[in-house]
């Protein structure tokens, strides 16, 4: 029995000790078999002029319910962190990129971000998700770091200070936006919306479509709510807008309730158009989904895997070359995130940081250089920045036509 | 500093009673870990990543010694606990809001909003008390996780704002009707934004502190060997005139009162408030119970440690990347497999003998 016992815990402990030493020969955890960009010195034989490191940290969701967001965010990342090596770094400088897991939490973000700044980062390419970038974003304005999220998008995700800047666009400019298109493309007059009640995303798209949609003079027959806690039946809800007599359903939701919801409004043979907000982006990946369910739904999205623009057609190649594997995370997460390092680049040209900038010094020359430099990227051209750190861009409309995703 | 702390003790060991002598270890303990951390972080030494863990550590330490006293001391399944730390969360952090612009001495700001987290935690411990502490076992368990669940709930549905006409109160953030110039301060499940963060290694091992005092001298008094008479045995505490209504409620109450006040220490952490499921919902819960399950129901001491190595431990792996969850878990079982085991069991017990045994030679 104790002889037993005396093994078991010896086995438990090599387990562990194999699965750390795993882990500390690929400490930025890319779930791929590319070469880690930001530990090893320069691949092949690119040389860069001078020493030193630019070191940007990432926060997201590695682990967890929203791991597609935060992996996706490390890959396009990643991608575009090696491509910028490849063609001699930033300034002459060699860039690294570390990504550190919050599992979608505030409290763990703050770990992760204290995590990076041991490690020596100067500027934060996060927090992927809204709530984790409200308390990460308070830490940053302390050290006036600059803090570029690419898809937090709550408006109190970067209102803590003017170092903090994004590249999707804000909840409010979803939700006024897929409002206008709704009334400007005579798509519906009678919507209506269901929304999860328990998650600050869904419900900021909601109440400025709500509010714009008064203005545009649609109708809203129905608001209908749910929670994380029963985000698995959505009958009540889809009965409710279907007895209102709503000729377009908004899904102000992340997919993955909404695939549920898909599958439940076939089966009850009501098919009105489904429009959704960019947390739509990725359903067709999702595992075990029926695609055809998703047929005829419309979102937003800041990015479309078959646009045929330069940009995104030399991001789509790359990043299936890179990533063989993986290509259900080429999505709009992805693109925000190669988009942030392209915009530190012009960022950190125009103002010329090097290594050796402290973080504040960095901080105070980014923010000035972000609100000049004009991005041309994979999420829209000639993208700017306002002080306030909001994007301008023109947002674009996605319908899903037999199993692909088009443009609208 | 281990020394200086312990030498008073030593002079009086001879008078001291056991029970005390153990509870003064475990503050001795605490002290020695505070002024170490302390003296590293003032120092400059500590990394950022573990500085950063010293306030969540406290507030752990505070859930699990509170749902020691539910669990070890009372003996009943509570499994709803976070819900009363959400309580003193949203209740602290509200005030200090709507009072950070009118309040200038900001520890005083921070003491009433403390005070107000653990008087709005103990009502609601005690509203939810009433019928669920008229359930034994598994029923208990289960009703205390549905009140704990109808808390988060509640709280996501809330919209208060303020403009010049006073507050305004809906359950639908259209229905809140702001005057121009009006602030929203609690946004459903947008939660509470900007609250000052007050929370310090200081302030949490002051609370630290006062918990420890308090439960333990709780548990060595009339009171405390009243609710653990209900504990080992119901009806014969009953039939000697224990009145088991009021000696639950007690507990209960008590304890979700220093819930609220690790809730207030949370919420002016950060200074995003939000309820989900990982902070005030069922994940949590049970996270403080596993806590209290693998420091030893009844062991203050038990439930200090366990609950800042379970908490820290997540961290530490950061190193090992993705991986980090799944040998958290690994950890976690090996850990109560170990705990539990006859050999380790047998070796606290040798290893106890002989200090016990040094200290007598000694002496």
């Amino acid at each position: 029995m104790k002889v037993k016992q005396i093994l078991a815990l010896v086995l438990a402990l090599v387990m562990c000790f194999a699965l750390a030493s795993c882990g500390e020969k690929k400490p930025t955890d890319t779930p791929s078999d590319t070469p880690d960009v930001t530990e090893d010195a320069p691949q092949g034989d690119v040389s860069f002029e001078k020493e030193g490191v630019i070191k940007l940290g990432g926060i997201g969701p590695i682990t967890g319910d929203l791991a597609q967001y935060g992996v996706a965010v490390q890959l396009g990342a990643e991608l575009a962190v090696a491509e910028i090596n490849a063609a001699g770094g930033i300034n002459g400088y060699e860039v690294a990129f570390k990504m550190e897991d919050d599992t979608g939490a505030a409290d763990i973000a703050v770990n992760a971000y204290n995590a990076l700044k041991d490690w020596g980062m100067q500027t934060l390419v996060g927090t992927v998700t809204s709530t984790p970038c409200v308390a990460v974003s308070a830490e940053a304005v302390n050290d006036n770091m600059l803090l570029l999220t690419p898809s937090g998008s709550s408006i109190d995700a970067i209102s803590a200070g003017d170092t903090c800047f994004r590249v999707c666009f804000s909840d409010d400019n979803q939700g006024i936006v897929a409002a206008d298109y709704i009334a400007d493309k005579g798509l519906a007059t009678k919507v209506g919306v269901i929304f999860n009640s328990s998650d600050s995303y869904s419900t900021g798209i909601k109440d400025n479509l709500v509010a714009e949609a008064a203005k545009k003079g649609l109708e809203i027959v129905a608001t209908e709510a749910f929670t994380n806690d029963n985000a698995t039946d959505f009958s009540a809800q889809l009965n409710n807008v279907k007895d209102a007599g709503a000729e377009l359903v908004f899904l102000s939701m992340y997919y993955t309730p909404a695939s549920l919801l898909l599958k439940q409004a076939k089966d009850m043979g009501y098919a009105p158009i489904f429009f959704g907000p960019d947390g739509m982006d990725g359903i067709l990946g999702m595992e075990n989904f029926d695609t055809s369910l998703a047929e005829g739904l419309r979102y937003l999205t800041p990015f479309l895997e078959n646009a045929t623009d330069d940009a995104t057609v030399k991001f789509v190649e790359s990043f299936k070359a890179k990533y063989p594997d993986r290509a259900s995370y080429l999505n709009q997460f992805a693109a925000d995130a190669y988009d942030a390092i392209y915009a530190l680049k012009a960022a950190y040209e125009l103002a010329d940081v090097t290594p050796e900038t402290s973080v504040s010094d960095a901080g105070n020359l980014l923010k000035d250089a972000l609100t000049k430099v004009s991005v041309d990227g994979v999420t829209g051209t000639a993208m700017v920045w306002s002080a306030d750190g909001e994007p301008q861009k023109q947002p674009r409309v996605a319908i899903i036509n037999n199993g692909v995703v088009e443009a609208a | 500093m281990a020394k200086k702390i312990n030498s008073p003790l030593e002079k009086k060991s001879a008078g001291l009673r056991p029970v005390t002598k153990k509870n003064l270890v475990t503050l001795g303990i605490v002290t020695v870990f505070y002024v170490l951390f302390q003296t590293l972080s003032s120092l400059g030494v500590l990394k950022n990543a573990y500085q950063s863990l010293l306030v969540p550590i406290c507030y752990s330490v505070i859930m699990a010694v509170s749902l020691n006293l539910v669990v070890g001391v009372l003996g009943e399944l509570s499994i709803g606990h976070a819900g009363f730390m959400c309580v003193g969360a949203y209740c602290g952090a509200f005030f200090s809001v709507v009072t950070k612009n009118s309040f200038e001495i900001g520890w005083l700001r921070f003491l009433i909003a403390m005070i107000i987290g653990a008087v709005a935690a103990a009502i609601a411990g005690f509203l939810i008390g009433i019928p669920v502490l008229r359930l034994k076992g598994d029923y208990l368990a289960i009703v205390t996780l549905a009140f704990g669940e109808i808390i988060k709930s509640v709280v996501n549905v809330l919209y208060i704002g303020r403009d010049d006409a006073g507050f305004h109160i809906a359950m639908d953030s259209a229905k809140v009707g702001l005057q121009e110039g009006g602030v929203m301060i609690l946004n459903g499940p947008q939660g509470i934004t900007g609250t000052p963060r007050n929370s310090n290694f200081t302030v949490g091992f002051i609370l630290v502190m006062l918990t420890l005092i308090i439960v333990t001298n709780l548990m060595d008094s009339r009171t405390g060997r009243a609710v653990m008479s209900l504990r080992d045995n119901r009806i014969a505490a009953e039939s000697i005139g224990v009145n088991v209504t009021k000696y639950k409620l007690t507990a209960f109450v008590i304890s979700a009162a220093i819930a609220g006040v690790a809730g207030v220490l949370y919420a002016h952490n950060l200074n995003a408030l939000t309820a989900n499921t990982n902070n005030f919902g069922y994940n949590m819960s049970i996270m403080i119970l596993v806590y209290v399950v693998l420091g030893g129901l009844g062991s203050i001491r038990g439930s200090v440690i366990a609950a800042a190595l379970l908490y820290s431990l997540p961290e530490i792996f950061r190193g090992v990347g993705q991986y980090r969850m799944l040998l958290y878990a690994i950890v976690l079982i090996v850990m109560m497999i170990v705990n539990n085991g006859a050999f380790f069991v047998q070796y606290k017990e040798k290893l106890k003998h002989r200090i016990r045994g040094g200290r007598k030679e000694a002496a």
